[in-house]
């Protein structure tokens, strides 16, 4: 293709050179056919940074001791130069908006373009997770009336009361995620209107659950029915709707917590994915750009230092070591993708006969669409990057003294080591499985839960401190229970944390 | 379609509120935090702020997550020894060569305490929280002044020293702007005919000459518009605005007889560094006497002041006189703010009490902003906290407390300027 004249490579950025880069790398963007929504670039100083930073990536985010503690935390890091910022952050609506790091240089600022506006965004867009669990339209919307919504109970209610309820709600927010039903889209208007009626009808609901006035006929019969009639694993939306004693306004809080923490659900279950998508595209759009002659020698060497630093993986006895890289791997399994395509082995034909020799965008589209981490990569994992990646498997079992290497990267380890790792990114094994499954609605209103562990991982110690914020929020006593060797649940934490008295 | 928003200037404190949170959430740890470091400070180091230390455990915020035990499987790259089946020792704890490594980096860094700085005016809010000086209000605005010169806007009179060259010629040129516009206006116009005049192809030697002319007399005109004028002078204008003085004196008296050691005389340090913070609050700058008095009155340094030993009998009124001595000397009480804070074990020569109390009634009290005294003992007391108790119900800027170990200061010092409304009303 014909060379054109390379633009400014000059370290410092302006917001005219912005523009042109912008331009040329949407412009090879839409050649790979990325759909994105449309973009907000937005430049902030270090400083915003570390605000954006404690608010978890939200825009707007309600006031709460948390965020307070994650900016000290991240300033003291900072300053102390243990921790440098990350060069963007981007949050999934509509549009997209991205931060860019003033201090970046204009090359940086052209990857963190690539990357976010164009790798994340299009992600947000394209995933099948995404698009059915969040709204990119309506969440700044809903953070917003979040905000709004708490500080007026702040003003209404005090402080520590409204801090309180978030602190329960917080501790509870990773079982506050619906893994089987779509969330409805809201305005922010409706979302007010409808604030008011749902209030008042879920008191009234309340009300009529826990009516005092004895339905004495029935008796006996009652007591065998449990409430509710199967195991719930949403406990925020089962406080939400059912907890006795709460005021409305808490129920709205209880809700704020689980709509957010549905909003990040999706970005815990793609992480590979979606950095891995995001690197791919930046890598791809700038050699074509470079490519192009758009860029120059100087402009490639620092994005490639970048770049590199970016997706190493250090080998498991490195001091750098703490997991694999999720960058790493994600880069590495799409840029394979498309080896795959182009270039297919006799092994890939074998592996992949699906995709060997197809066409590759199609391919990386399709695989960035329909998939999340695991399924990603018991999918698309290839012997060859095992290979590379020199992976391992250890299995280790409390009841043995020793640990054993259960698969290494050879011809019969490759199917156990891809299913493993495949397990090691289901957020089903990882979070404690931890279902609501009685409320003693005819007698002490006793809440009891059951943790059922995964291959007999048991749970941390938190899980008392746990419950008294779950008793916060129920105000009634809360038991955890759990099956021993024999089948029978044994209470394995309470509160409050006493034996209750001998049943008569 | 994308946009580019420049947020630099957007408010960068956008944790501010949830930072307040944090410290309004965590106050009691902090608070503790702050009036311990209190007593590793010196008198007047107050320039820093606070590093505050909580307990990594009384932060956490607990989610239910797995623990250690049971079946993990787990993948890890860079495998450079390992065949399937191998069988390598469970590493004693998390210190592991091949086996678990991630885990020791996450129990290495658990147990740390959390450690932030706090500024040096939050460090003194939490110190001072709902102290006051008492007295502080109803005086300063009646006898208090100082004269602050400040710059007040421009005037068209004053001396040449004071004048603002970039406002008069700002002047001079919107004067000859006015003065000149028409005839320019013309100007051009004429310049506008001649030059129409020179193109053309007849010759109009007359009109061209009477352009020229009114041209060259347009010019003139011009030019003689005076480049300054007197009328474009402006001067820079001051005026003389009251400020309630930011000067304060603060007396440190102590007895260092053979009875005070040096126990008692760190709790009194302890006193005067609280005092001393809690003065920075109001007063930009404050100087600090320190009399040290067994039965002569000495003024020295901090140093001498707090590990000299001394022996023999006490005489407080000495340290009184000096005090007087020292206010006439260098501290008219029109131009400082006065303060005085006299610690002692309560040992003093019976005969001198009385006398004390005449000095700080009739010389020292109608001076002082507040006077305190802190009697440090463990016995009863004697003629001097008797004698000082006469006076406390008459002056509500004289306050007296007793103190028998180290853990009193704090308290009885927030005792001391607590907050008291109610009081000032009723005894002002």
């Amino acid at each position: 293709m014909a060379k054109r004249k390379p633009l400014d490579d000059s370290p410092d950025w302006t917001f005219d050179l912005l523009k042109q880069y912008q331009t040329e790398i949407a412009r090879v963007a839409e050649h790979y056919r990325l759909d994105t929504y449309p973009n907000q670039i937005e430049v902030i100083a270090a400083e915003q940074m570390m605000d954006a930073y404690a608010s978890v990536g939200m825009p707007i985010g309600y006031n709460h001791w948390t965020f307070g503690k994650k900016f000290i935390q991240t300033e003291q890091t900072y300053k102390r130069g243990r921790m440098g910022l990350a060069y963007e952050i981007v949050i999934n609506s509509d549009p997209c908006i991205a931060y860019l790091m003033e201090e970046n240089t204009m090359t940086m600022q052209a990857l963190v373009m690539a990357h976010a506006c164009y790798g994340h965004n299009s992600f947000f867009k394209g995933n099948y997770l995404f698009k059915s669990w969040t709204d990119a339209s309506s969440i700044i919307d809903y953070l917003l009336f979040a905000k709004n919504y708490i500080a007026e109970c702040e003003n209404k209610y005090g402080i520590s009361e409204v801090e309180s309820t978030l602190d329960a709600c917080h501790a509870l927010m990773n079982h506050g995620v619906d893994r089987y039903k779509r969330p409805q889209k809201i305005s922010l208007d409706e979302e007010l209107k409808r604030q008011k009626d749902r209030e008042e009808y879920l008191q009234s609901q309340v009300n009529s659950l826990w009516r005092t006035l004895p339905a004495a006929q029935a008796q006996e019969a009652v007591n065998k029915t449990t409430f509710p009639s199967e195991p719930q694993e949403n406990i925020l939306y089962f406080i939400e709707k059912n907890a006795p004693l709460l005021k409305p306004w808490q129920r709205e809080i209880v809700r704020v917590v689980r709509k957010i923490s549905q909003y990040f659900y999706p970005q815990k279950q793609t992480q590979v994915m979606n950095e891995g998508w995001a690197c791919f595209w930046h890598y791809t759009i700038l050699n074509h750009l470079y490519d192009e002659g758009l860029v120059t020698d100087k402009f490639m060497m620092e994005f490639l230092h970048s770049h590199t630093s970016v997706v190493a993986q250090p080998e498991y006895n490195s001091p750098y070591y703490s997991g694999i890289n999720p960058y790493a791997l994600g880069f590495n399994m799409f840029i394979d993708i498309r080896r795959i395509c182009e270039h297919p082995t006799e092994e890939d034909k074998q592996w992949f006969p699906e995709i060997a020799g197809s066409n590759w965008l199609d391919t990386v589209h399709f695989a960035m669409e329909n998939f999340k981490d695991e399924s990603f990569i018991s999918q698309f994992l290839s012997p060859k990057l095992m290979r590379d990646f020199k992976l391992f498997h250890i299995h280790d079992d409390e009841s043995n003294n020793y640990v054993e290497i259960g698969a290494i990267h050879n011809e019969q380890g490759y199917k156990k080591l891809r299913t493993t790792l495949s397990n090691q990114y289901n957020l089903s094994n990882l979070e404690a499985n931890i279902q609501i499954i009685d409320t003693n609605i005819n007698g002490d209103r006793a809440l009891t839960l059951r943790h059922t562990p995964h291959k007999g991982v048991p749970l941390a110690d938190s899980k008392s401190e746990v419950l008294k914020h779950l008793h916060y929020l129920w105000q009634f006593d809360v038991k955890l229970v759990q099956a021993n060797k024999s089948g029978e649940d044994d209470v394995i934490a309470r509160c409050p944390d006493i034996e209750p008295q001998e049943q008569l | 379609m994308t946009n580019f928003i420049d947020r630099r200037l957007n408010s960068k404190n956008k944790s501010t509120v949830n930072r307040q949170r944090f410290l309004r959430r965590y106050k009691s740890q902090i608070k503790k935090s702050v009036s311990d470091a209190i007593n590793k400070r010196g008198v007047t180091d107050v320039d820093s702020g606070e590093s505050i230390v909580i307990p990594k455990k009384d932060l956490s915020e607990p989610i239910f997550h797995t623990g250690k035990g049971g079946v993990q499987d787990r993948i890890h790259p860079g495998n450079d020894q390992f065949s399937t089946g191998d069988r390598i020792p469970r590493p004693p704890q998390s210190q592991g060569q091949g086996g678990g490594p991630g885990e020791a980096s996450d129990s290495g860094e658990g147990e740390d305490d959390f450690i932030f700085s706090i500024s040096k005016d939050e460090y003194l809010n939490l110190l001072f929280e709902d102290l006051e000086l008492p007295n502080l209000e109803k005086n300063q605005l009646d006898k208090l002044i100082e004269y602050k010169t400040v710059r007040a806007g421009f005037c068209a009179e004053g001396v040449p020293a004071n004048i603002d060259i970039v406002k008069s010629l700002q002047g001079s040129i919107a004067r000859r702007i006015a003065m000149t516009s028409d005839k320019r206006r013309r100007l051009k116009e004429c310049q506008h005919k001649l030059e129409q005049l020179n193109n053309d192809t007849h010759e109009h030697v007359k009109e061209k000459r009477e352009l020229s002319e009114e041209i060259s007399q347009l010019k003139q005109k011009i030019a003689k518009v005076p480049f300054i004028d007197t009328f474009d002078l402006r001067f820079r204008n001051y005026t003389r605005q009251p400020v309630p003085t930011s000067k304060a004196v603060m007396f440190c008296l102590m007895d260092v007889s053979g009875s005070m050691d040096q126990a008692t005389k760190d709790i009194a340090k302890r006193f005067y560094i609280l005092l001393y913070l809690f003065l920075t609050r109001t007063y930009k700058t404050i100087d600090v006497i320190y009399i040290r008095h067994h039965t002569q009155a000495k003024e020295v340094d901090e140093q001498e002041f707090f590990y000299s030993q001394e022996t023999g009998g006490t005489i407080a009124s000495s340290a009184l006189e000096l005090m007087i001595k020292v206010v006439e000397e260098r501290y008219s009480s029109s131009n400082w703010n006065i303060y005085g804070a006299q610690a002692s074990d309560g040992d003093n020569w019976a005969d001198d009490s009385p006398y004390c109390r005449k000095l700080l009634a009739d010389k020292i009290l109608p001076k002082t902003r507040y006077f305190s005294y802190i009697e440090i003992t463990q016995r009863a007391h004697q003629t001097l906290w008797q004698q000082y108790q006469q006076l406390e119900k008459d002056n509500p800027h004289f306050a007296m407390r007793h103190i028998k170990t180290v853990d009193d200061i704090y308290p009885v010092f927030r005792d001391l300027f607590h907050k008291n409304t109610q009081e000032i009303k009723t005894t002002g």
